[in-house]
């Protein structure tokens, strides 16, 4: 074959295009929509090149676009107050939120999906999910500080889930272990409704000084664009091979990998070369290619600047030279970043390459023509607006309407129905339901998965999973930090998207608080069906009503995040999982709470803090029981600022020396994981709880009613705890005390389970699926 | 203890250098716990010194830690490309020399010493087959190198041991010389987490001057930021290098 590849390819010219307006072009095949198509060539005056079609269809897919999201995802831009944008720097849009933490630090968190590769290729795509996400974080001028993985899997006994959860697990731990930065959190759900939709969602979060700050714009008139990092390849096209026409060469492979393959060596170099150019002040705009690859970072490079950029994409580094210009527009190819670069940094630039041994290639430049012009040895094949290929896609209006079997489901309640009979009642029977809830696939302890991450890396881990949120410092010498949390629960937001999506936050900015913190901003990663299936869309519609108001009413923004679409097998959706990462900030880290007491603790209160209702639909233990119906938890929000207020006083004052948030389980799930966190044990009593809150001794210990938290109060801070929750108003309840030479939980009248015996429940179940 | 740390770029910013010595702090392309090794050094009240790996200028360094990482992704065999750096020779001689530089490796840092046969054997993948994370409890075996003189012999201490390709391996003959010779630095206690023959987790070089271990010291040094148990055992290695520059114990 021929060296002289480009030669090979018809190319499909702006020229050729406005002559040949009845050449028939595979946009159908690529995903867009008659209209859509139509709206194109109404866009350009003429049918678009292959190249520009190639754009064009990735930009405007659902995954890009949010075309059908985009008009309820404004509420959250709307729903906010002055206060809440305080001290927001970069709100939505950009690459990720940044929000101000003082002392002229910044922070800038996301949180995206990376479902559908991760189960295609469990182990590439859930690294490629850790890459992306991170690399997202850089493009702000930030240094990554740690990531976080919220993963849902099918039935922990399902054959395939040993492929994904292996294949998972280690891919987040082979490319994120591999980046140096701490995965210090997340969760672990199992459900069959997750089994051919598992969600793999990757959370990262970075720091950086006020003046580091970079946005994604290719401003000033000629300057210079640059690609550098790894070279273009022919993974992660999906649908451009369709493209078939724009090639003579029927020997190449018409099929190409549609995940992307990782490697974190190239993405370790490229963090670190990128905070070098950072420091130096090297790049006027930058912009990291992810999805659609250069089409995507050009068109928002260009849009977001002053709007025109010139592009020879002959000059693009290739791992296969058989590419062509629509395939290379559309590689998602890994650790790839583009920037702007003025005349006179040039050679800096290209010094800093040079140190880090990472390969780059001048693009073009920046012009004032206000079109993004891309060539083909000198050859025009993409002339186009580039607002109409970033920002001005199809928006949809899908219709929505609560489904005709939601009535029925939110009737058919627990403590109804025939799972919900023959309750535990008994001291043995008890004991046994903590034990059968501590061993369950969703209670279990999950350090068969975090073991395989580094948790330490950096030297700033103050807390990382088992604890409520994750904890890292950020100036070592003030002690400045952040803590984060991300929660989600998909039974509850099936039973009642609106509730279920507000309940997703409550738990996250309360395990914020736990530790804490005080909840400063939110990052979201939607999690829903088919939005062509009116249902779903109901679903997602009143999950990004119920997020919003609920966030207006905490006071909590959100600085930005992700939609995952079409996640269903067939007609059947997943659980509608929004996924809701809070942050956190702390003056200083060293007074964080842990999740469980420590021997030292020996004697200190047990205190519950709010109040328990009879509230077990959705609930862990229905789950356990194979039921699924009834309405969630009440939501309270005012509950959950006034509860979270009182524990980041309590750990400001130094009342509290361990807290823990209640949440899936209840307080069965809450003492038994504050006991199993450092092995000590404690002895408890049920009946200040029953007696005030009418409830019996299996509600008290299994209902999820919201805003509670146990707290462990040494005895010298007692007396000012209960004056601090008193003049709140807030309920609490003294069940016990830590109780460091029993070696078990007393439940006292009911029965006494042994540290032993829980942990062997606890710690067996993930060992014995997966070895 | 100076804290400043900026977060983006160098570390070798001053510190209060109550010793006056200085330690180098080595990074290739894909070291990981290099600031981690700092952090470790200025901790230790010594200065830590950013060595680059394409560098040959010790700079004078009085000791030199190799901090863990992936160097080089790990992609052929770990540690086997970066022994081929500059700054790896010049360390190599410095080690080898009369002046016997005091050089610690630590995990992906053990690997590259091996690799430049500075300390015998190799690591392989870990027998579990998977990375692991976890605070783990370790024996000095030999409180009579350059690293370890701050330890009792037989104290049994706790830092974070986290990696992927931790198996030490060697020959049965090699094994037996190491134990001879007392250059068995620490060994596992409980359960061998990686399956390392005679579950040695560090070896030194027969001068003492040379070690080399899988678990993180430098992971140790700082209540509430290292293992669950909060213990500093990590700081008595820069501490006892630091004896030992000034003549201290051996």
């Amino acid at each position: 074959m021929s060296q002289e590849v480009t030669k090979e390819f018809n190319i499909d010219t702006v020229d050729n295009a406005a002559s040949t307006p009845d050449v028939e072009l595979p946009w159908a095949e690529l995903g867009l929509k008659d209209n859509e198509f139509a709206e194109i060539v109404k866009i350009l005056g003429r049918r678009p090149t292959a190249a520009e079609l190639a754009m064009y269809s990735v930009m405007w897919s659902e995954h890009c676009s949010y075309k059908s999201t985009k008009n309820h995802l404004r509420q959250f831009g709307q729903k906010v107050t002055d206060e809440m944008k305080k001290d927001l720097m970069v709100g939505m849009g950009e690459n990720a939120g940044v929000t101000d933490l003082g002392d002229g630090w910044a922070v800038t968190f996301k949180i995206e999906s990376h479902n559908s590769p991760s189960y295609v290729e469990p182990y590439q795509g859930a690294a490629t999910g850790i890459g992306g996400i991170v690399r997202d974080i850089i493009s702000m001028g930030a240094r990554p500080i740690a990531v976080m993985d919220p993963l849902r899997f099918g039935a922990i006994d399902h054959e395939d889930s040993q492929r994904v959860v292996h294949g998972v697990v280690s891919g987040i731990g082979g490319y994120g272990n591999s980046l140096g930065l701490p995965n210090i959190g997340g969760e672990t759900v199992f459900d069959p409704i997750y089994q051919g939709n598992p969600l793999v969602n990757a959370l990262a979060v970075g720091a950086l000084r006020h003046e580091d700050l970079r946005l994604a714009n290719a401003s000033g008139v000629g300057n210079k664009v640059v690609l550098f990092g790894a070279r273009t390849g022919g993974d992660g096209i999906g649908g451009a091979s369709v493209l078939a026409s724009e090639s003579f060469d029927d020997t190449k492979p018409s099929k190409r990998p549609a995940v992307q393959v990782g490697d974190p060596f190239a993405e370790k170099v490229l963090i670190e070369c990128c905070l070098e150019l950072f420091k130096a002040s090297l790049v006027e705009g930058i912009q990291d290619l992810g999805a659609a690859g250069i089409s995507c970072a050009t068109s928002e490079l260009a849009s977001n600047g002053e709007g025109g950029m010139q592009v020879e994409l002959t000059d693009v580094l290739l791992r296969d030279s058989t590419l062509t210009p629509g395939e290379i527009l559309m590689s998602e190819s890994q650790e790839r970043m583009m920037a702007v670069v003025t005349p006179e940094n040039v050679e800096a630039f290209e010094a800093v390459m040079a140190k880090w041994n990472v390969e780059y290639s001048w693009l073009g430049e920046v012009t004032d023509t206000d079109r993004l012009i891309i060539t083909w040895q000198g050859e025009v094949i993409v002339d186009v607006d580039p607002k109409t290929v970033a920002h001005d896609g199809p928006v949809y209006d899908r219709p929505y309407a609560r489904p005709e079997w939601q009535d029925a489901l939110q009737a058919d309640n627990f403590k109804s129905s025939a799972a919900g009979q023959n309750l535990p009642a008994t001291g043995d029977e008890l004991k046994a339901a903590v034990l059968e809830l501590m061993a369950s696939p969703n209670m279990c302890d999950k350090s068969w998965i975090t073991n395989q991450y580094d948790r330490y890396v950096g030297g700033n881990t103050a807390l990382a999973a088992p604890d409520d949120s994750g904890v890292v410092r950020i100036d070592e010498s003030t002690g400045l930090g952040v803590a984060i949390a991300t929660d989600a629960n998909g039974r509850y937001t099936y039973l009642d998207p609106y509730a279920g999506a507000q309940l997703a936050l409550a738990e996250s900015y309360r395990n914020v608080a736990t530790s804490g913190a005080i909840p400063a901003a939110v990052s979201d990663c939607l999690n829903y069906g088919s939005p062509e299936d009116p249902d779903v869309m109901w679903q997602l519609a009143e999950g990004i009503r119920g997020l919003s108001d609920a966030c207006m009413e905490l006071g909590v923004p959100v600085t930005g995040g992700n939609v995952s679409l079409y996640n269903q097998t067939g007609d059947k959706a997943i659980h509608p999982t929004p996924v809701v990462a809070t942050l956190g900030k702390f003056d200083d880290v060293a007074r964080r709470t842990p999740s469980g007491w420590r021997e030292e603790a020996d004697g200190q209160a047990i205190y519950l803090i709010g109040t328990t209702k009879d509230e077990l639909d959705g609930s862990e233990f229905a789950n356990l029981r194979g039921h699924l119906g009834g309405v969630p938890p009440v939501v309270d929000l005012a509950a959950e600022k006034e509860l979270g207020a009182i524990l980041i006083n309590a750990s400001r004052d130094g009342m509290i020396d361990a807290a823990h948030d209640l949440s899936e389980g209840g307080l069965a799930a809450a003492l038994s994981e504050m006991v199993l966190r450092f092995g000590v044990g404690a002895r408890v009593a049920l009946d200040e709880i029953k007696d005030r809150d009418g409830v019996d001794s299996f509600t008290a210990l299994f209902s999820e009613s919201q805003a509670r938290a146990v707290v462990a109060v040494p005895r010298s801070e007692e007396v000012r705890f209960n004056d601090m929750t008193s003049a709140r108003g807030v309920t609490v309840a003294r069940l016990g005390i830590v109780d460091a030479q029993s070696g078990s939980l007393e439940v006292q009248g009911e029965f006494t389970v042994s540290v032993q015996e829980l942990r062997e429940a606890n710690e067996g179940t993930m060992k014995k699926y997966f070895g | 203890m100076s804290t400043e740390l900026p977060l983006i770029g160098d570390y070798s910013t001053p510190s209060t250098e109550l010793s006056g010595a200085r330690i180098g702090v080595v990074t290739f392309p894909g070291t990981l716990d290099d600031r981690d090794a700092a952090r470790a050094v200025r901790a230790a009240g010594a200065e830590a010194v950013s060595l680059w790996h394409a560098d040959t200028d010790l700079q004078d360094v009085d000791a030199v830690v190799i901090p863990g990482g992936f160097s080089y992704g790990d992609y052929l065999r770990a540690g086997a490309i970066s022994r081929f750096a500059p700054m790896m020779s010049k360390i190599a001689d410095a080690a080898n020399s009369d002046a016997k530089l005091p050089v610690l490796g630590i995990c992906n840092g053990f690997q590259i010493l091996t690799e430049s046969h500075l300390l015998p054997g190799s690591m392989i993948k870990n027998d579990h087959l998977k990375f692991i994370c976890r605070d783990q409890l370790l024996r000095v075996e030999n409180n009579q190198t350059a690293w370890t003189n701050g330890f009792d012999a037989g104290q049994e201490i706790t830092i974070v041991l986290k990696n992927q390709d931790g198996q030490y391996v060697a020959d049965e003959k090699t094994l037996d010389e190491l134990e001879a010779e007392n250059r068995i630095a620490f060994s596992y206690v409980g359960w061998n987490p990686n399956g390392s023959r005679r579950s040695i987790a560090g070896v030194s070089n027969k001068a003492g001057n040379v070690v080399g271990l899988m678990p993180h010291p430098e992971h140790a040094i700082e209540v509430g930021f290292g293992p669950d148990a909060r213990g500093t055992d990590g700081l008595t290695f820069f501490t006892s290098v630091l004896s030992h520059l000034v003549g201290g114990k051996k």
